[in-house]
């Protein structure tokens, strides 16, 4: 019964070994020479000004709850799409207004100018 | 098979407790917040190994797709919090720590005692996949279904206007509908004149028609 995650775990080592391999292997066979110039922090070739830590604009904050409300609609989407084949025409009409009280959020996002990157 | 199965589960638990350790005991706060995610991940394996698997990819499509996204940019939204001088246990961990584990062993101990714990070894096929979630969504909770987008819309729209409050000037009271009339009749013509605080005696009392601009703009 578990048969199938057994691709699923070969599919995680790959997935795993795949950025981990080069870096130990770079690691090993890598010359060592720090200097404080090289170890600086690279921001574009320029002079790093201020700290790192800056305030984020809450506007920024709304795009990540907009990505959640929609990636939960896609959780409700997904059950409704494996019985769909045999529910019919009942469940497209529901799930269109589902989807239209959801789409009205994304229309007031936009109206309200939420989605302005500023 | 089976003995697979155990190692699996046993790698799960401790790569979900040490995780869990690491969230509060790091202190860069952003590698807490990875932490976080990692303990979802191992969550999302705990319920591949029960055989859940739309709760699995539920589990790694909110919690770490959408959750982690919102956790860190939530980190991000703060000032800069992690002073390298604060400790990162508080004075008076070692009581809080008994209080919490007598808290949390009176609710796991009898639970331990009384579960029937042999049900994992004859394991039953999945009685709940995608597809009766969508047959339940479309049928018995055809109204639930529908009252969570009513709930998603709020939830965003609240966000809206919570975030939104901060470009407007902030509000001393809620207006009447006829006052916000009045006010955006008067604000369409010249935008930034806008009283700093509405008359709250003069204005509220009269149910303004709609074009009656001079009525809210007395305040300045």
């Amino acid at each position: 019964m578990y048969d199938n995650y057994v691709f699923l775990g070969l599919f995680l080592i790959a997935a795993i070994s795949f950025p981990v391999l080069p870096l130990i292997v770079a690691r090993l066979i890598r010359p060592k020479r720090p200097t404080p110039i090289k170890q600086s922090t690279y921001e574009c070739g320029l002079e790093v000004i201020g700290d790192f830590h800056v305030q984020f604009k809450i506007q920024y904050y709304l795009y990540a709850l907009a990505f959640v409300i929609f990636d939960i609609e896609v959780v409700f989407l997904y059950p409704w799409a494996v019985a769909y084949p045999e529910l019919g025409m009942p469940a497209l009409f529901a799930m269109l207004i589902f989807l239209a009280i959801l789409a009205f959020s994304l229309v007031y996002d936009w109206r309200k100018g939420a989605l302005e990157w500023i | 098979m089976d003995l697979v199965v155990q190692i699996m589960f046993g790698v799960t638990g401790l790569l979900i407790l040490g995780a869990a350790f690491m969230v509060v005991s790091v202190r860069n706060i952003i590698h807490a917040a990875l932490w976080l995610i990692t303990c979802f991940f191992g969550i999302a394996m705990l319920y591949l190994l029960l055989q859940a698997e739309f709760l699995a990819i539920v589990q790694i499509l909110l919690y770490i797709g959408a959750v982690a996204v919102l956790v860190l940019f939530a980190v991000m939204l703060t000032r800069q919090i992690d002073d390298p001088d604060e400790p990162v246990l508080f004075q008076r961990w070692r009581s809080t720590l008994l209080i919490t584990a007598i808290l949390f062993a009176a609710v796991l101990v009898p639970t331990i005692y009384n579960h029937n714990w042999l049900i994992f070894a004859d394991p039953q096929p999945a009685f709940a996949g995608p597809r009766e979630l969508g047959f339940a969504f479309m049928n018995a909770y055809l109204l639930p279904f529908q009252i969570a987008a009513v709930l998603l819309l709020a939830a965003l729209v609240g966000a809206i206007i919570i975030a939104m409050e901060d470009q407007e000037q902030r509000r001393v009271r809620v207006l009447t509908l006829a006052e916000e009339v009045a006010l955006r009749g008067e604000r369409e013509p010249s935008p930034p004149t806008r009283p700093a605080n509405p008359q709250p005696a003069s204005s509220s009392s009269n149910p303004t028609p709609p074009p009656a601009p001079e009525q809210a703009g007395e305040g300045a």
